[in-house]
């Protein structure tokens, strides 16, 4: 798990959403690149992700990683938000008979996992069912 | 470019080898590649391995395999591509054959997985994907296969019994495999009633954790002609990427990387898919073998799983796919995955390959794969 310059360093987009927009062709990147990988520009103003979208595939975690174990099972699924930007993250507060690929969600700010019993608490966001 | 013959082939058996260390291991299918070969020297050599760092806390493999193998002072290259690192140390070991620079050059692939405790190695193979932005959030591997595998199933009407006969086809295959971990046959129900890793995928929809190694001797072909070699010719050769996030291709269910490497390995070797008499192809999971066919061209976009449902697949089938029982059977130690492949496409070939033999084979296609398919190696192999 990240060390502290390396987390504080990824706060911008875990806590803020924040993007960069390709002044070129428009297309939005999360994380924030420095190239376009659609049209080649190196020209970006800053913007911030949708926070709310349609799953487009999920799954049930049985066998986690060791940083989620107390959290197993759990839903993860990519989700395409309503700016068209992808991402990938844990869909909580649903049933996992209710998960659905076209399913409505938002993004939430939650806790993530635990770095041990003493460690640091990472945080950023996941998806809930959008009411 | 000269024309590249492949003239010895090694492997140690798959699976969990607690008595051998990662360097015998690479030791042990280096001697056997090149004493299969009769070569009394080689030039340079290339080291596919994914994560020794990792997984046994060792780098500078590159130099540590030369010296063990008795090869002190020649240029040896560690490769590096995820699971996809044998199949690469293949792609630029021909090259330099190809390009005159060396005549005799050893390509191999290692992976000592076992020495890792499960959760250490399930971080490890995770570091083939995006550590910020996938596995961060709690992805795995088999969660990163299982979103495809929902999406085709979607998308497609794929079936969760579809993904069953892949590994039992594979199963089927492995049991005739000497060298495979798990060389035993299983029944689609008791896929069904696996236990579940990440929804759709159970645990024998996964290949498993293995330690392993297998080599392969390059020269040019005028030279394995003098050595009285028969002749196994490298006719095409492709590589390519794609995101290294699953979710930021266009659509989850089409391997990119692996069409547009088969499409440069076709192009060179002037073949197309139905001159392929069988393939050794990625199949960390079985919906990935789905996938990869698709890709390959030997289905159209989504009929993968009938086509396996049909046998199309099996030994007997239309287009073989993993005679030697694929990583599901015979154990996949990332590494060392790519180069095993041509292992079983040079004992096919040979007519060495007893009970899962695919009958007149003279053609072969490999497709080895890295991560959630960000990386593609794919080559074609012929028999003079
Ligand atoms: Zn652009």
């Amino acid at each position: 798990m990240p060390t502290p310059s390396r987390y504080w360093r990824e706060i911008p987009q875990r806590y803020r959403y924040e993007a960069s927009r390709c002044t070129g062709c428009g297309k939005i990147f999360f994380p924030p690149r420095l190239v376009c990988s659609a049209c080649g520009s190196r020209e970006f103003e800053p913007t911030k992700i949708a926070e709310a979208g349609k799953v487009m595939t999920y799954t049930v975690i049985h066998t986690p990683p060791q940083p989620f174990v107390d959290q197993a099972p759990y839903a993860m699924g990519i989700v395409e938000l309503d700016d068209g930007v992808r991402i990938t993250g844990q869909i909580v507060d649903c049933d996992f008979s209710e998960l659905a690929v076209g399913k409505r969600v938002r993004l939430e700010f939650r806790r993530i996992s635990q770095d041990g019993k003493a460690g640091v608490i990472f945080y950023g966001y996941k998806f809930v069912p959008e009411i | 470019m000269r024309d590249v013959a492949v003239i010895g082939v090694g492997i140690t058996p798959f699976g969990e080898l607690w008595n051998k260390s990662l360097r015998n291991l690479f030791t042990e299918a280096a001697l056997a590649a090149i004493d299969d070969s009769g070569v009394d020297r080689i030039q340079s050599m290339y080291v596919g391995c994914m994560s020794s760092g990792l997984f046994v806390g060792q780098e500078h493999l590159a130099a540590l395999a030369a010296d063990y193998l008795g090869q002190r002072h020649i240029p040896s290259t560690r490769v590096e591509s995820a699971c996809a690192s044998g199949g690469l140390a293949m792609r630029l070991g021909y090259m330099e054959v190809a390009s005159g620079m060396n005549d005799v050059v050893l390509v191999g692939g290692v992976e000592k997985m076992t020495d890792s405790t499960g959760p250490e190695a399930t971080f490890g193979l995770g570091t083939a994907a995006d550590q910020e932005y996938e596995c961060y959030h709690g992805i795995t591997f088999p969660g990163l296969y299982a979103l495809i595998a929902r999406a085709h199933m979607e998308k497609y009407g794929t079936t969760r019994e579809q993904l069953a006969m892949v590994a039992v086809k594979n199963h089927k295959n492995g049991a005739n495999n000497p060298n495979a971990q798990y060389p035993f046959e299983i029944t689609v129900d008791g896929v069904l009633k696996s236990v579940m890793i990440a929804d759709p995928l159970r645990i024998l929809d996964c290949s498993p954790i293995t330690d392993g190694a297998a080599a392969a001797i390059l020269c040019p072909v005028d030279m394995a002609k003098k050595l009285g070699k028969p002749i196994i010719k490298v006719i095409g050769t492709g590589h390519a990427t794609d995101t290294i996030q699953l979710c930021d291709r266009d659509d989850p269910t089409w391997l990119e990387a692996t069409y547009l490497a088969a499409k440069q390995a076709y192009a060179m070797a002037d073949k197309k898919p139905s001159d392929i008499d069988f393939f050794e192809v990625h199949d960390c999971f079985t919906i990935a073998e789905i996938c990869v066919m698709e890709a390959l061209g030997l289905v159209d976009k989504g009929k993968g799983g009938p086509a396996v449902e049909a046998g199309k697949t099996a030994i007997e089938g239309k287009f073989p796919i993993n005679p030697s029982g694929g990583l599901k059977s015979k154990g996949h130690p990332v590494g060392a995955t790519g180069i095993a492949q041509v292992y079983e496409i040079v004992k096919q070939f040979r007519g060495e390959a007893e009970g899962r033999q695919v009958k007149n084979a003279r053609i072969a296609m490999t497709q080895n794969m890295g991560g959630s398919g960000a990386s593609t190696v794919t080559h074609i192999f012929e028999r003079e």
